[in-house]
């Protein structure tokens, strides 16, 4: 089976989640691109979009609708090449309507995981929960003539548990995405040593066509990404249970979470990305990582405790931040949840002595926004950080520290063998993160 | 010919400019225009005849029977015979001619001339399926996504191939400078806030990539999209006097030139302005005057390209030599002929069916003395002014010759 034979019939497990979606348009685009060339005319191309909500469904139809819309504004040169053969076609308005239609035509929106038992190719972005990919797959695989091969996005679970648990001789890989898929470059390709060779060499192929930055990554729970991202999110808390013997809790939050978004130069503090990502799903990554890892602790009571009082982050269906570390409105943090006394205390109260606790920040002050800006910005971070280094404040120090341990964190993946090497984590913080540098460097040093 | 008025022209560029809230509609702009006309000439009892230029509102703003929007200036203006006239961006000027001529049949003394265009009602994508409309339906087909940048794109590069690609970009990024320069004296244009300090390395800057526009021109190569209208009269003597307007405050018209190519034909030389060529020597002609004793010219520079081709058509430069003669800094406001001294199409703006209004205005302001900051000294043996308006692509074109009124 070739690359267009294989995209034929495939099926996302989960369409109507926030991955789910994003995997499902970029699919839909990519066979919608093949279905278009004039050889394959006579060709049918299906993509299930399977979710247990119907009225996820129709949302995730009604999402495919408009940024189809919005792709086919922007690729009206090629579009206008695509259909030079259709007489009727004559206006840009024309080709808009009839490529909507023709990608839209692909989808067919199921609740039914019988419709997989048909598809040769099968993307899965539902919970990360093990047993619910082993028992779908299983299930899929068992009812399906075609041997199909298995994507999963999962972020943490091992690819050979879920290829042992399944009995899928290799069928399985890890395609991660990056939140949220149609905008970030970054996929991680995990792969195991039973991986079969033709379903790696398509999954490269794949991320190729649709622009994507691919960073390899070995089969350790967490991959690079989540291997990196739990331990400096542990790293963050375990310096806020430090400070907090010496200042207020909530003082100790906001603190770290400006230190790590000013003074590390990073596009938000690492407790608003917490909050981003979703304190639950933080939590449940830990939770799936933490028994792959002999030698460490990957688990926060502090994460459990705000999880048991309902604290959860995350976002709301309109994108919008929901509460969980902080409040806030607008985009800006307003207020900051004390776990202890159970409620969310308005920012102003400690920000005047936060800030004063902060101490001197450097004159070279570079903020995130600036820095990516910036094509060839190596002299711009280190001067800035050298100045930080060369600060006696309780801000540089933690910040100085930060940037050590994230380093630490960084090179300990390569010496596990998780990442091939430094770059590949670099290019994962840089193209999924958004950071502004990667973090095995010699700012720090 | 008196008493014009400009309004802003809207669109990107302005700061006013938000297209996620409800702009004016046509109607708002007409009535601003009329107003204002209105006001300079003892109100609509004076008026005898209304004419509208417009695109085309039933496509951007589901809207026909514009003559209808005269009455709507003024109730004053009710039961005056209107009506309006199209010719895709030569509208404007065909509605000049609309006043002329009935002025010239003695059927009036006072024509109100209104030019109007309210574009920014569609994404741009959708607006060029709209503005092709200007060419032959036939060959939208095989045309570009955005058509007349397409159609230009091709004169352009004809122009490249014949005349070398770095020496055309030269006089093209001057033509760029120079529209910057003169848009930032008129507060009413839609690039009056632009603050770049170099337009002509900005313009050098960008190449042209046929992957996302067209294969031979950038952005800086091309007119606004624009909402605005203006206004003014068309008199005779006995007219300007019933509207109490001093001659002083008046300029002449002295020769006028309507020419038209067949639109379903292919310009028969892509690196001429066959029609604009034929046209301005017309009405040099009829006006009994060389092109040496025009004092300033508004043309149209739809694209850089027309403008510089407008030049050679002209005769102020030899057939290959334009680009040359606007990149020595002929065609500044400070230099031998001052062109589009507002900005033009591509500076000031470009509302389609106002453009050929909006040019007769401009010239009636610098021969008048009332053009403001961007008002240019006139040489006494230069005091002729000519617009040349076109619609399509070199398919439609008046151009007219006007003088101080003393």
């Amino acid at each position: 089976m070739n690359y267009e034979e294989r995209l034929q019939n495939v099926t996302v497990l989960g369409a109507a989640g926030k991955m789910g979606s994003g995997i499902l348009l970029l699919t839909a685009l990519e066979m919608a691109d093949l279905m278009l060339k004039p050889e394959n005319k006579k060709k049918t191309f299906v993509l299930n979009a399977m979710d247990i909500s119907n009225e996820g469904l129709a949302g995730v139809m009604k999402y495919l609708r408009d940024q189809v819309l919005k792709v086919a504004e922007k690729k009206m040169v090629p579009l206008r090449r695509i259909y030079a053969d259709r007489a009727d076609l004559i206006e840009n308005s024309d080709i808009v309507t009839e490529y909507v239609n023709d990608v839209l035509s692909v989808v067919h929106p199921t609740t039914r995981l019988e419709a997989a038992y048909e598809s040769n190719l099968v993307f899965e972005a539902v919970s990360e929960n093990k047993d619910l990919k082993i028992k779908l797959f299983r299930q899929i695989d068992e009812n399906n003539p075609h041997k199909p091969w298995f994507f999963t996005n999962t972020s943490s679970v091992p690819i050979n548990i879920l290829d042992e648990g399944a009995r899928l001789e290799g069928r399985v890989l890890g395609f991660h995405f990056y939140n949220p898929p149609a905008v970030q470059k970054l996929v991680e390709i995990i792969v195991t040593g039973n991986t079969q060779k033709e379903a790696h060499e398509f999954a490269l192929e794949f991320a190729k066509k649709l622009q994507k930055v691919v960073v390899p990554s070995n089969d350790v729970a967490g991959f690079i990404g989540n291997g990196h991202f739990m331990r400096d999110a542990l790293h963050g808390i375990h310096e806020v249970e430090r400070l907090s013997q010496d200042m207020p809790y909530i003082m100790a939050v906001y603190l770290v979470n400006r230190i790590t978004q000013d003074l590390l130069v990073r596009p938000m503090g690492i407790f608003q990305l917490i909050d981003y990502v979703g304190i639950d799903v933080v939590r449940f990554i830990m939770q799936v990582m933490n028994p792959h890892m002999p030698e460490e602790e990957l688990h926060s009571p502090l994460l459990d405790m705000y999880f048991e009082q309902g604290v959860k982050g995350g976002q709301n269906p309109d994108g919008s931040q929901k509460d969980g570390f902080f409040k806030y409105e607008k985009g800006k943090i307003t207020a900051i949840y004390g776990p202890y006394v159970k409620k969310y205390i308005p920012v102003d109260e400690i920000l005047e002595s936060a800030e004063e606790r902060l101490g001197d920040l450097p004159a070279s002050l570079l903020s995130w926004k600036a820095a990516i800006r910036i094509k060839d910005r190596d002299a711009a971070l280190r001067n800035f950080f050298n100045d930080l280094k060369n600060l006696k404040s309780l801000g540089a120090d933690i910040a100085v520290q930060y940037g050590k341990r994230s380093k630490d964190i960084g090179e300990k993946l390569v010496a596990d063998k998780v990442a091939a090497h430094a770059d590949d984590v670099n290019t994962v913080l840089l193209t999924g993160f958004f950071h502004a540098y990667g973090p095995i460097n010699n700012y720090f040093d | 010919m008196a008493a014009g008025y400009n309004t802003v022209s809207l669109g990107t560029g302005r700061s006013e400019f938000n297209p996620k809230k409800t702009r004016p509609g046509l109607e708002h702009y007409i009535k601003e225009a009329g107003t204002a006309t209105l006001n300079m000439i003892g109100g609509p009892d004076n008026v005898d005849e209304g004419v509208i230029g417009n695109f085309m509102a039933p496509r951007f703003n589901k809207q026909g029977n514009m003559p209808g929007f005269i009455p709507y200036i003024h109730d004053g203006l009710e039961f005056k015979p209107s009506s309006s006239v199209e010719g895709a961006c030569g509208s404007g000027a065909l509605a000049l001619m609309g006043g002329i001529k009935s002025v010239l049949a003695e059927t009036a003394d006072v024509v109100l001339v209104v030019g109007v265009e309210v574009q920014n009602t569609m994404k741009a994508i959708y607006g060029a399926d709209v503005l092709a409309g200007a060419g032959w339906f036939e060959k939208r087909k095989n045309g570009h996504a955005y058509f007349f940048p397409g159609q230009f794109s091709d004169r352009a590069g004809a122009y490249y191939d014949k005349y070398g690609f770095d020496r055309t970009r030269k006089g093209l990024a001057r033509w760029f400078r120079n529209a910057m320069e003169n848009a930032r004296l008129c507060p009413t244009a839609q690039e009056y806030e632009n603050k770049v300090p170099d337009p002509e390395t900005l313009y050098l800057s960008r190449k042209p990539d046929g992957r996302f526009f067209v294969d031979n021109l950038t952005v800086f190569d091309c007119s606004k999209v624009s909402d605005g209208a203006s206004a003014l009269i068309v008199a005779s003597e006995e007219g300007l006097k019933k509207c109490g307007i001093d001659p002083k405050d008046a300029v002449e018209i002295v020769s006028f030139a309507q020419v038209e190519r067949n639109i379903t034909k292919d310009p028969p030389d892509l690196t001429e302005l066959t029609t604009i060529k034929k046209a301005v020597h017309r009405a040099m002609e009829s006006a009994g005057i060389t092109v040496d004793q025009l004092g300033t010219i508004e043309t149209h520079d739809c694209f850089s390209i027309a403008g510089i081709l407008a030049m050679e058509a002209l005769g102020l430069a030899k057939p290959g030599e334009g680009a040359d003669f606007v990149a020595a800094g002929h065609t500044a406001r400070d230099g031998r002929i001052p062109v589009n001294t507002t900005g033009g199409l591509i500076g000031w703006g470009h509302p389609t069916g106002a453009t050929g209004v909006h040019q007769a205005v401009t010239i009636w302001e610098q021969l008048t003395g009332k053009a403001g900051a961007a008002q240019i000294n006139l040489h006494p043996d230069k005091p002729y002014g000519m617009t040349i308006n076109m619609g399509g692509d070199d398919v439609t074109v008046v151009s007219i010759i006007y003088k101080p009124g003393k």
